[in-house]
C-alpha cells in the first residue's frame, strides 16, 4: 500500500512542473508581455524596459523559470496588480467561502446522486427511471449562471424563502473564527447566525450542485446497472442473502468504484461552475476573485488561481486514486 | 410486413455473418426514440441556421424608431405588429435576433469542435502511431492540460487575447477540448495495435503509415465521433459561459444566443423573456447534441450487440 501511495505521489509531479512550465510560458506571451499587463496605460519604452529588469526579464530564459518555480515554492505568488496585496494572503482570505460553496454543493450532489442512481437502475425502465435520464440529460445542458438567476428570481425575489446574494445577512453579529460561516455559527453557538449563513448558501450550492449531481446520477445508474447483472450477485441471491446484505456488500461496493472516480473530477467542474455561481449571487470567494481578475486583467492572480486551481484538482484526483486502493484491493496489486 | 425478397436478404445477411459494427450501430440509432429526438431538434437547428438570412424578417443591428419610441428605463416593449417577439434592449427585432443568432451559435460550436479536434487527432494519432518517447511526451503535455478544469483553461486562453472577439472564444474553447480527443484516440488506437486485422495486415508487409491510417486509425474513431458530437454541447455551453464572464465577443451587434443570454441578465426583471428564449434554444440544442452523443455511444458500443 505504501508503495502503491509513493509511486501514484511521484507521477504527480512531472504533470505538476510541465503545468507550471505552461503558466509561466502563458506569463510570457501576455499581449505586451507582462510589463504592460502590469504597467498598463502608464507604460512607455522606458518603463518597460526598467519593468523588465526589475522582475528579471532581461535574463536567460531558464533562469527565469528557476527563479519563477523557487518564488512559487516559497509561496510567493507575486502581488495583485489591483489591490497591491500579496495574491497568495487574498486567496487565502476568499477560500473559505468557495471551500463552504462547493462541500455543500458536493454534498447535495452525492447525498441525492447516488441513492437516485441507484433507485433508478432498480426500476430500469419504469416512469421513475425515465423521468430520471431525462432530469439528468436536461440538467447538463442548462447554462449554470442561468439556472443561477432563474433560482435567484423565483426563490428569492419572487418567493423571498431565500436571501438572493452575499453570505450572511448584513448587520448580523456573528463571530468569525474559521472564515467558514456555517461551521463558525455553530463553534460560538450563535445558532442565528449559522441558520442566516446557511439561508444564503441554498441557492447557489443547488445551482452549483446541478451538473455533478446530473453526472453522479449517470455514473451511479450505470455501474449499479454493470453489477446487477454480474454472476457474483445471481450467486448472492441464490445463495439467499437478504436484500440487504446483497445492496450493502455486493452491489454498492463494486458499484461505487466507478462513482468516486466521477466523484473527483467533479472537483473540476465545481471550481469552474464555482466561477459562475460566485458571479450571480455575489459570493466574494475564489471564483469572485477570478471573475475580477478577468475583468481587470489582474494576471499575476489569475496566474495563480490557474496554478492553484489545479494544483487542488491534481491532489483530489490523486485522493481519489488512493481511496479507490482502499476500496478495491485489485488496484494496489497492478 | 416483410416482403419474401427482404427476408431473404436478411437470410443472406445472417449467413455472411451479420452486418458490420456501423450497419448495425446506424440500424439501432433508427430504432432509438432518443437518438431521433435528438437528431430532429440538431436538424432543425441546422436548417434555421443555414436560412437564417432567408427566415429572419429584419437584420440584427437595425433599430426600429417604433421600438425605440416605447424603449426607457424599466420597460422594453412585448411582441407587437410585425415584431412577434417584441424588442431587444435597443429597439431591435428580437424575432430577428434570435433567428440569425442560431447561426452564430452554430459557427461557434461547430469550429470550437472542428478545431479541437483537428488538434487533438494530430496528437492521438502521433502519439498512438509511434509510441515511445514521442508518447510520453505528448501524453504528459495532454496530462497537464487535462489538469486545469475545463472552463479555467477556457478562461485563461481567451484572457490572453489582447482584445476579445468571437476568434478568441472558439480558440478558448476549441484549447479544451484538444487534450481529451488526444488521449480518447490514443487509448482506441493502443487498442487495435495488437488487433487481429493489424497484425494480419502487417504481417502482408503493407507499409507502417498506411496501417495506421488506413487500417488503425478509421476503427479507432468510433469513441472520437461520440465524444464530437458530445463537445459540441458543452462547446455551446462553455461559450456562452465565457460570455457571461465578459471575455466573449465584444461586438455588441453580433447576435449570439450565449451572448444575449449574458447581456440580459441585466434586464431580467424588466423583460424576461429576453434572457428565457436565448437560455431555451442553448438548452435545446446542447440537449440536442447530448442525446444523439449518448445514444451514439450506446450503439457503437460492441456489448450491446445482439
Amino acid at each position: 500500500m505504501l508503495r502503491f501511495v509513493v509511486r501514484r505521489l511521484l507521477q504527480v509531479i512531472p504533470t505538476l512542473l510541465l503545468l507550471s512550465l505552461l503558466v509561466f510560458a502563458w506569463l510570457r506571451n501576455l499581449p505586451g508581455g507582462p510589463a504592460s499587463a502590469f504597467l498598463g496605460d502608464r507604460a512607455t519604452p522606458e518603463r518597460i524596459a526598467e519593468y523588465n529588469r526589475l522582475i528579471g526579464l532581461d535574463q536567460p530564459i531558464f533562469v527565469q523559470y528557476g527563479k519563477f518555480l523557487g518564488r512559487i515554492a516559497t509561496g510567493d505568488f507575486g502581488t495583485s496588480t489591483k489591490t497591491s496585496q500579496p495574491v497568495l494572503a487574498e486567496i487565502g482570505r476568499a477560500m473559505p467561502a468557495t471551500i463552504e460553496l462547493s462541500v455543500a454543493a458536493l454534498a447535495i450532489a452525492v447525498l441525492l446522486g447516488i441513492p437516485l442512481g441507484y433507485l433508478a437502475a432498480q426500476q430500469r425502465g419504469r416512469p421513475l427511471d425515465v423521468a430520471t435520464i431525462i432530469a439528468t440529460l436536461v440538467g447538463v445542458a442548462v447554462p449554470v449562471f442561468f439556472l443561477g438567476y432563474l433560482l435567484k428570481a423565483v426563490f428569492a425575489v419572487g418567493l423571498g424563502w431565500f436571501p438572493p446574494s452575499g453570505r450572511q445577512a448584513v448587520g448580523l453579529d456573528a463571530t468569525n473564527i474559521t472564515g467558514f460561516a456555517v461551521l463558525d455559527g455553530i463553534l460560538t453557538r450563535e445558532w442565528d447566525a449559522s441558520l442566516d449563513a446557511l439561508s444564503h448558501l441554498v441557492l447557489p450550492a443547488v445551482a452549483l450542485a446541478t451538473i455533478p449531481l446530473a453526472v453522479i446520477v449517470r455514473i451511479t445508474r450505470a455501474s449499479v446497472l454493470d453489477v446487477l447483472g454480474s454472476d457474483f450477485v445471481r450467486t448472492a441471491n441464490s445463495k439467499g442473502l437478504t436484500p440487504g446484505v446483497i445492496r450493502r456488500r455486493h452491489v454498492l461496493r463494486n458499484a461505487l468504484l466507478p462513482v468516486s472516480t466521477t466523484i473527483g473530477l467533479q472537483v473540476g467542474l465545481l471550481l469552474a461552475g464555482a466561477v459562475l455561481t460566485e458571479k450571480v449571487f455575489n459570493w466574494g470567494g475564489i471564483g469572485t476573485l477570478l471573475a475580477d481578475a478577468i475583468t481587470e486583467k489582474d494576471y499575476p492572480r489569475l496566474q495563480a488561481l490557474l496554478l492553484l486551481g489545479a494544483l487542488v484538482y491534481v491532489l483530489v484526483n490523486l485522493l481519489v486514486d488512493l481511496s479507490y486502493a482502499v476500496i478495491d484491493p485489485r488496484v494496489r496489486l497492478s | 410486413m416483410t416482403t419474401w425478397a427482404e427476408r431473404r436478404k436478411g437470410r443472406i445477411d445472417d449467413l455472411a455473418g451479420g452486418r458490420s459494427l456501423t450497419a448495425e450501430a446506424f440500424r439501432r440509432l433508427r430504432r432509438d426514440p432518443i437518438a431521433i429526438t435528438g437528431a430532429i431538434i440538431i436538424g432543425a437547428f441546422v436548417v434555421i441556421a443555414l436560412l437564417s438570412p432567408v427566415l429572419a424578417p429584419h437584420t440584427a443591428t437595425e433599430p426600429f424608431p417604433q421600438l425605440q419610441e416605447d424603449l426607457r428605463p424599466g420597460y422594453i416593449p412585448g411582441p407587437q405588429d410585425g415584431f412577434p417577439l417584441g424588442s431587444d434592449q435597443l429597439g431591435r427585432d428580437f424575432f430577428s435576433r434570435m433567428i440569425l443568432a442560431s447561426q452564430q451559435t452554430l459557427l461557434v460550436g461547430v469550429f470550437a469542435t472542428l478545431i479541437g479536434l483537428a488538434v487533438g487527432l494530430v496528437i492521438g494519432t502521433l502519439a498512438g502511431a509511434f509510441g515511445g518517447w514521442v508518447d510520453t511526451v505528448l501524453m504528459r503535455c495532454t496530462d497537464a492540460l487535462l489538469a486545469i478544469p475545463s472552463l479555467l483553461l477556457a478562461i485563461s486562453v481567451a484572457a490572453l487575447a489582447a482584445s476579445a472577439s468571437q476568434t478568441t472564444v472558439i480558440i478558448a474553447v476549441a484549447v479544451v477540448s484538444v487534450p481529451i480527443f488526444a488521449r480518447l484516440l490514443r487509448g482506441s488506437m493502443l487498442a487495435q495495435r495488437n488487433a487481429d486485422h493489424v497484425v494480419a495486415v502487417t504481417a502482408l508487409g503493407v507499409k507502417r503509415p498506411a496501417v495506421v491510417l488506413r487500417h488503425i486509425l478509421p476503427n479507432a474513431l468510433g469513441p472520437v465521433i461520440v465524444q464530437a458530437t458530445l463537445t459540441l454541447a458543452t462547446s455551446i455551453l462553455d461559450a456562452a459561459a465565457l460570455s457571461f464572464l465578459g471575455l466573449g465577443d465584444a461586438d455588441p451587434g453580433r447576435a449570439e444566443w450565449g451572448l444575449m443570454l449574458s447581456q440580459a441578465q441585466t434586464y431580467l426583471d424588466v423583460r424576461p423573456a429576453l434572457a428565457f428564449y436565448p437560455a431555451g434554444a442553448i438548452i435545446l440544442v446542447a440537449l440536442g447534441f447530448t442525446l444523439l452523443g449518448e445514444s451514439l455511444r450506446e450503439a457503437l458500443d460492441p456489448k450491446g450487440r445482439r
